[in-house]
């Protein structure tokens, strides 16, 4: 009996029990449910989630790709472009091949130019210098006959230059017969008295300043310019001929009897020539009078 | 004793002073007389006389005692150390020109002979007493105070600057101007000194406006004072680019070529000098001067002159070669090259014929154009044989290999390399190999040249060792010909010939 009754009690737990648990599960059912929905619907969530990063990736991966081979196809075409630019930009400014022609062949024809127009002004100026050596020669030989002028052949005696055992006359004999004297003239002498306050070669300087310029200190002489001859072969003022003058003196004017003079006349004329001698004559006839006594008769 | 006797007795002494004086100063003009007068003390005797009286026996003196010191260092030392110097800048302020002449012809004897004894004279304060002179009226003391200050200028750096912070440089530029032609070449002789020493010197110089003055004097008849300004601007311009574009600014350059044909050597030798050291700035400046045809000018001057005459004209065609290949190919067109030839064969010195190959590596290197114009004037075997040869100097021998290996590496004319195979030594020989192995592969009628003409066989005999490069370019010129070829010529192949035969059994 004692089993029974706890069968029965236990049965009665065991029902309980049973009920208990079942309604504790309808209860927790719901909860659980949802519970279990919710993990798989996150277990969902992730798979597709891995697999749309996934996705994500070989996409990234497909368009990096791409992007990279067109760019790299944009980038040739670009430097095939700049490429081509260089080379033209090079070619047609820089490196010019044409122009660089034509700048060598223009600097052929002026250098040609420049050569022959040299050439024609040293020729120029070779013949100005032998030109001016000749005239220098020739004035030389000019002044050699001028102090060689004594020289000349005379009708009687044959000169130096002109010797009878010659051809004909040496062109020194030429010259002496064209050369047409004058009296010598005295020439400034070249090295001493006048070269300083214009030295004509820095060299020279203190050669130049030899014993000879102390001589001349105070007298500051440039070359002097020398003055042709004077030739005039007329005298200046009223001076009559000095023949003229002589025979006066020695031949007394003829006196006739013509003359409506007075009785003391000679004498008034006498005493008028005494005065205008002694005070006219120093004005007038200064060297004259001495002239005329000293001139031969 | 009468006034008239004891004056008498002055006079007397007075005449004895000045006779000896002026015998002094005529004897001293001989050279061989200057010993005797110097061991006879001459320098004492002259010191008291230049404190005379009479101004005539003062000047006299003072010549004398500068033909003395103009002779010898040693006299001149002498009138240093008595200290005549202090008593003629004192008296240069004060005395009539003549004595102002001599006074400076002294200081001009005593500074030409060394920097110290310049820098006594500056010491003394002789650098402004003669600039002083330079503000004179009478041209000759002017030309006596510029010599002087010149020959001061000539020697350093720090006596130039001496001379230009005295103020002499505007004064100088004056001088210029005047009409007298030898004060013109003592100016400008004297701004040639100055300016050569330092850049600032030269700006100094310019900044007074001398460039102008000296370029209206450039077609005057006057040889020597053509020579001074020439060599003025081309001090001037030596030293930066700015200088030398100020100096082509005056529009120099299309007249200065005309003067190339002058007939003094040293107005040639001195605008050619202007010339190089414009060009070596820059390319822009090398160009002025080509187009204006300065180029043909100095090839002609370089066929007119011998010896260190050519010198400056051999470097301005260095200068303008190096700048670009346009301007070497002018060089070349205005048939530089024979003339660089003719040069470097007639010259017996080591420095031109350095300059020389310098200036034809210049030309060769940039091009194979240019390398052959160079080869076919057949200047290779000349360059090497100048390396080669045990009496050239150092550099002429370093120059003639730079500019043979320079001319090399761009060489591609084939019968002009042919005859360094046989020559060269083993670094020349690399690069000949090289060119050899660059063209051989491309054309076979200079492969057919190669042959028949002995370089393959030379080249077999080559001894290199194996790994080197020029054992690499044999084998590249090895290559380019048939196996059976090759072996033909290699060396001692009729030796190998003959040992088959020997071990040939006839079937």
């Amino acid at each position: 009996m004692a089993e029974q009754l706890k069968i029965k009690s236990e049965a009665e737990e065991f029902q309980k029990e049973y009920f208990l648990r079942n309604s504790q599960a309808e209860e927790n059912r719901q909860r659980e449910n949802q519970a279990a929905i919710r993990i798989q619907s996150w277990f969902r969530a992730c798979k597709v989630r891995a697999y749309l990063s996934h996705l994500h990736k070989k996409a990234i991966i497909i368009q990096k790709i791409w992007r990279g081979f067109t760019a790299r196809a944009r980038f040739r075409q670009m430097v095939k472009i700049q490429r081509r630019w260089r080379g033209f930009f090079l070619r047609k400014y820089i490196h010019n091949f044409y122009a660089r022609k034509s700048y060598l062949e223009e600097l052929s024809r002026k250098n040609e130019l420049v050569r022959r127009e040299l050439d024609e002004l040293e020729e120029l100026q070779r013949r100005e210098r032998n030109c001016l050596e000749m005239i220098k020669e020739q004035t030389a030989k000019v002044y050699q006959a001028h102090r060689l002028h004594h020289l000349l052949s005379t009708k009687q005696c044959p000169g130096v230059f002109n010797s009878p055992f010659r051809p004909a006359p040496h062109e020194t004999e030429l010259l002496l017969r064209q050369v047409k004297y004058h009296a010598p003239t005295r020439l400034a002498p070249r090295g001493k008295a006048c070269l300083l306050g214009m030295p004509d070669s820095a060299a020279s300087f203190p050669s130049s300043l030899g014993s000879p310029w102390i001589k001349t200190t105070g007298t500051f002489c440039f070359s002097k310019p020398i003055l042709p001859p004077i030739v005039s072969k007329k005298q200046q003022g009223l001076f009559r001929e000095p023949g003229e003058v002589w025979e006066q003196r020695v031949h007394c004017p003829d006196l006739t009897l013509h003359l409506q003079t007075s009785y003391t006349h000679l004498e008034e004329a006498q005493n008028q020539l005494r005065q205008h001698k002694g005070t006219g004559s120093m004005f007038h006839h200064p060297s004259h009078s001495s002239n005329s006594f000293t001139q031969p008769a | 004793m009468s006034q008239r006797q004891i004056i008498q007795v002055f006079e007397q002494y007075q005449k004895a002073r000045m006779q000896f004086v002026q015998t002094i100063a005529d004897l001293a003009t001989r050279p061989q007389n200057i010993e005797i007068l110097q061991n006879a003390g001459v320098m004492s005797m002259l010191r008291p006389l230049m404190l005379d009286v009479v101004p005539s026996i003062q000047q006299t003196a003072a010549l004398a005692l500068g033909r003395l010191a103009e002779h010898s260092d040693d006299l001149a030392e002498a009138v240093v150390k008595e200290d005549i110097l202090p008593q003629l800048v004192n008296s240069l302020a004060s005395q009539n020109r003549f004595y102002k002449k001599a006074a400076a012809f002294v200081l001009r004897a005593v500074a030409k002979h060394s920097p110290e004894l310049s820098q006594a004279v500056v010491a003394c304060g002789g650098v402004d007493a003669l600039v002083l002179c330079l503000e004179e009226f009478d041209p000759g003391v002017k030309e006596a105070a510029a010599w002087a200050l010149g020959y001061i200028a000539r020697h350093n750096a720090p006596l130039s600057q001496s001379i230009v912070d005295a103020g002499a440089v505007p004064l100088l530029v004056l001088c210029l101007r005047e009409p007298e032609m030898a004060l013109k070449r003592i100016a400008a002789s004297t701004l040639s000194d100055i300016s050569k020493h330092t850049p600032e010197l030269a700006q100094t110089v310019v900044d007074t406006g001398a460039i102008a003055h000296l370029a209206q004097m450039i077609l005057n008849p006057d040889a020597k004072l053509k020579r001074q300004v020439f060599s003025a601007l081309s001090q001037i311009s030596k030293h930066s680019v700015s200088l030398a574009e100020m100096v082509i600014e005056a529009e120099i350059f299309p007249a200065a070529v005309a003067c190339l044909r002058d007939p003094d050597e040293y107005v040639r030798k001195n605008v050619t000098t202007l010339m190089r050291e414009v060009v070596k700035h820059t390319p822009e400046l090398s160009k002025v001067i080509v187009n204006c045809g300065g180029m043909a000018a100095v090839i002609d001057y370089l066929g007119d002159c011998h010896g260190n005459l050519r010198l400056p004209g051999i470097m301005m065609l260095g200068y303008v070669a190096a700048h670009s290949e346009n301007l070497a190919m002018a060089v070349i067109l205005s048939k530089g090259v024979p003339q660089l030839a003719l040069c470097l064969s007639e010259e017996p010195e080591h420095h031109i014929k350095a300059a020389t190959a310098w200036s034809i590596g210049q030309i060769g290197h940039h091009t194979p154009e240019h390398a052959k114009a160079v080869a076919t004037a057949n200047l290779l075997p000349k360059l090497l044989q100048l390396y080669m040869d045990a009496s050239s100097s150092e550099d002429l021998q370093l120059k003639s290999k730079k500019a043979l290996k320079s001319i090399l590496q761009k060489c591609t004319y084939l019968p002009a390399l042919e005859p360094l195979l046989y020559d060269a030594p083993s670094n020349i020989l690399k690069h000949v190999a090289c060119q050899f192995s660059k063209v051989l592969p491309h054309d076979s009628k200079a492969r057919r040249l190669f042959v028949t003409s002995g370089g393959l066989k030379k080249v077999q005999e080559i001894e290199a060792e194996p790994g080197s490069p020029l054992q690499e370019y044999i084998n590249a010129i090895n290559s380019c010909f048939p196996e059976e070829i090759v072996r033909y010529y290699s060396p001692g192949y009729s030796e190998v010939l003959l040992e088959r035969l020997e071990t040939y059994q006839p079937a």
